[in-house]
């Protein structure tokens, strides 16, 4: 696994001017079509949501869901956000997302330390162990995790969904990070040693250092898909002050049945936050990327 | 390992996190195999009656047509967006990367990783609502070219409701191999591009010969992690078509859901689930074994 997931255009941008002289090939040109065209598909249904939410019901059913919009309508969005608390909402999947990202991280970070670098024996079947974290299907652990959240207390809080994840997600970080630390240059860990530093002072002075833009990308990973979690967070969080985004809506979906636009607002205001998210990290990542990369 | 450091201490840094594991994964698995031997509705204490809950499984239909469908999941959350997946990424970084500007082929990525970050609760919204047999946005287009006679209840018919959410799950799936498959490029060296280049290797044996053969581990990565997530699908078939229409889309995770939770059969909605921890299991030691024997032999 290398240490970039996500953001490196450095490369690429870098050796394009010496080629741009030569002439382009009608299939350089045929491969900017294509890649262009699926760009087109994939985003598509996502500017329809746009359209919608801002055209008024008698806009749809006069001119279909494919018309542009004739004037820019904010009923349906406004509706939802009071329907459903819209900030209370953000506030919980927010806190719900951040502490997953920042414990998981660490918590993969500890694992991976002991199975990529330490290679202690068995690691493979240590990993297994851990995969099954991603293993096992979801619905099979509500009900037990039901009745031991229920006896400590934790049933109904937004830690007993954050501590879950903090499992969940963390197999998955354990499992990239293992392979990341495993490729981990060997003379940094050798010179570390013999200056006399410590296991824990070389991971926190070394390792991780070295390896922050590939943390830093597990954590924007983390983040999101707990943001997007659905089942276990519908099955703990019955209590609306304590619902996610993701809850609010298909609890309100449920409730009542909501008009065309309604339901394009509350698509768009659940997928803003993340998009959100996403355009602001993106940029960071790429940062922190060059910043770090091991060479 | 680092030398003169033994092993045995690296052992302490996965307490928490085994810890952890224990708690919430381990032990509820646990249970839930015990579970499995049980007769259960959830009120009075669970009951064991040995095997007749596994009996059952193997005389099941709708068990062993929910793993076909598992299939078809696999082909479209696996298979197809590995290969566009791997072409895709190929083109970008080869081609648009190299060729015409790196920052259009980090857009294009970015906009092929989009579907990814939607929930699948709104996802399944936007996609209902698109493919919704009186006023969705399909329909709506195909008549608009022309084509009104290939309207459809899309979501809502039993030959082609499995169809559609294994096309939905291509389009949220493409863009997590692209961007794993277009990061793992930067690690190979440009330079065996520019040579093969000048060898006259055209796209397609350039695409064999270097990108293929290396990001070799990346492809491990997304196919195992893809496969695990289409084997236990759940959300999509749940917020597109609960299972239905009839049991046509009922994949196993959402069969032991409407066991657990809607028959109240908590021992055989149990087993189901223990039944398909087993075969993902088995996908996720093959795959990671076949890995580690990569590794080794790459280290050689």
């Amino acid at each position: 696994m290398t240490a970039q997931l996500m953001d490196d255009e450095k490369t690429t941008e870098t050796r394009a001017p010496q080629n741009r002289r030569r002439r382009r090939t009608g299939l350089e040109w045929l491969a900017l079509a294509i890649t262009v065209l699926v760009a087109v598909v994939m985003i598509a249904p996502l500017l329809l949501v746009v359209l919608n939410a801002v055209k008024s019901p008698a806009d749809f059913s006069a001119h279909g869901p494919l018309g542009l919009p004739t004037e820019i309508y904010l009923d349906g969005i406004k509706t939802f956000w009071n329907a459903v608390d819209f900030p209370r909402k953000v506030w919980n999947s927010l806190l719900i997302s951040s502490a997953v990202a920042v414990l998981g991280v660490l918590v993969s970070v500890l694992n991976a330390y002991a199975l990529g670098i330490g290679r202690v024996k068995g690691r493979m079947w240590v990993l297994v162990a851990f995969l099954l974290a991603t293993i096992v299907p979801q619905e099979a652990l509500l009900y037990p995790l039901y009745i031991m959240f229920k006896n400590v207390g934790l049933y109904d809080t937004i830690w007993s969904v954050v501590v879950v994840f903090i499992v969940i997600h963390g197999a998955f970080g354990t499992y990239l990070l293992a392979s990341v630390f495993g490729a981990f240059p060997k003379e940094l860990l050798e010179a570390a040693a013999l200056d006399g530093a410590s296991r824990r002072q070389i991971l926190w002075k070394v390792v991780v250092p070295v390896c922050r833009p590939t943390l830093a990308v597990l954590a924007v990973f983390f983040f999101i898909w707990t943001w997007n979690e659905f089942l276990i967070p519908l099955s703990f969080l019955v209590s609306a002050d304590n619902q996610t985004v993701q809850v609010g809506i298909a609890t309100l979906q449920g409730e009542r049945i909501m008009n065309v636009t309604t339901i394009s607002a509350s698509a768009l205001l659940g997928i803003a936050p993340t998009l959100l998210f996403f355009l602001v990290f993106q940029r960071t990542l790429t940062r922190g990327i060059t910043a770090g990369a091991i060479k | 390992m680092i030398k003169g450091q033994g092993r045995a201490g690296y052992w302490l840094y996965l307490v928490p996190g085994a810890i952890l594991l224990t708690v919430i994964i381990i032990v509820p698995l646990g249970w839930n195999v015990y579970l499995s031997f049980t007769k259960y509705r959830g009120i009075k204490p669970p009951e064991w009656n040995g095997l007749e809950n596994w009996k059952e499984l193997f005389h099941d239909a709708e068990f062993w047509a929910s793993f076909q469908h598992s299939i078809v999941m696999v082909v479209a959350m696996v298979v197809l967006p590995t290969v566009f997946g791997l072409i895709l990424a190929s083109l970008l970084f080869d081609l648009v990367g190299r060729r015409f500007d790196g920052k259009i082929a980090g857009l294009l990525r970015a906009v092929y990783y989009l579907p990814q970050i939607l929930p699948i609760a709104i996802a399944a919204i936007v996609v209902g609502w698109i493919l919704r047999p009186e006023d969705g946005a399909l329909n709506d287009l195909l008549d608009a070219v022309g084509l009104g006679g290939l309207q459809h209840n899309w979501l809502g018919s039993p030959d082609t409701a499995l169809l559609s959410i294994g096309a939905v799950m291509v389009w949220i799936q493409i863009g997590y191999p692209v961007v794993v498959f277009m990061s793992a490029l930067q690690r190979i060296d440009p330079q065996l591009y520019e040579a093969a280049e000048l060898d006259g290797a055209n796209w397609f044996q350039r695409f064999r010969a270097i990108t293929l053969a290396g990001i070799r581990p990346e492809i491990f990565v997304v196919v195992l992690t893809c496969t695990v997530a289409a084997l236990k699908v759940f959300g999509p078939v749940y917020a597109l078509t609960r299972g239905g229409p009839g049991t046509s889309t009922t994949v196993p995770s959402y069969y032991s859901y409407t066991e657990f939770f809607t028959a109240q059969r908590v021992g055989y909605g149990a087993t189901i689930a223990t039944a398909l921890t087993v075969v993902v299991l088995a996908v996720a030691i093959f795959f990671v074994r076949a890995q580690f024997r990569l590794v080794d032999e790459e280290a050689r």
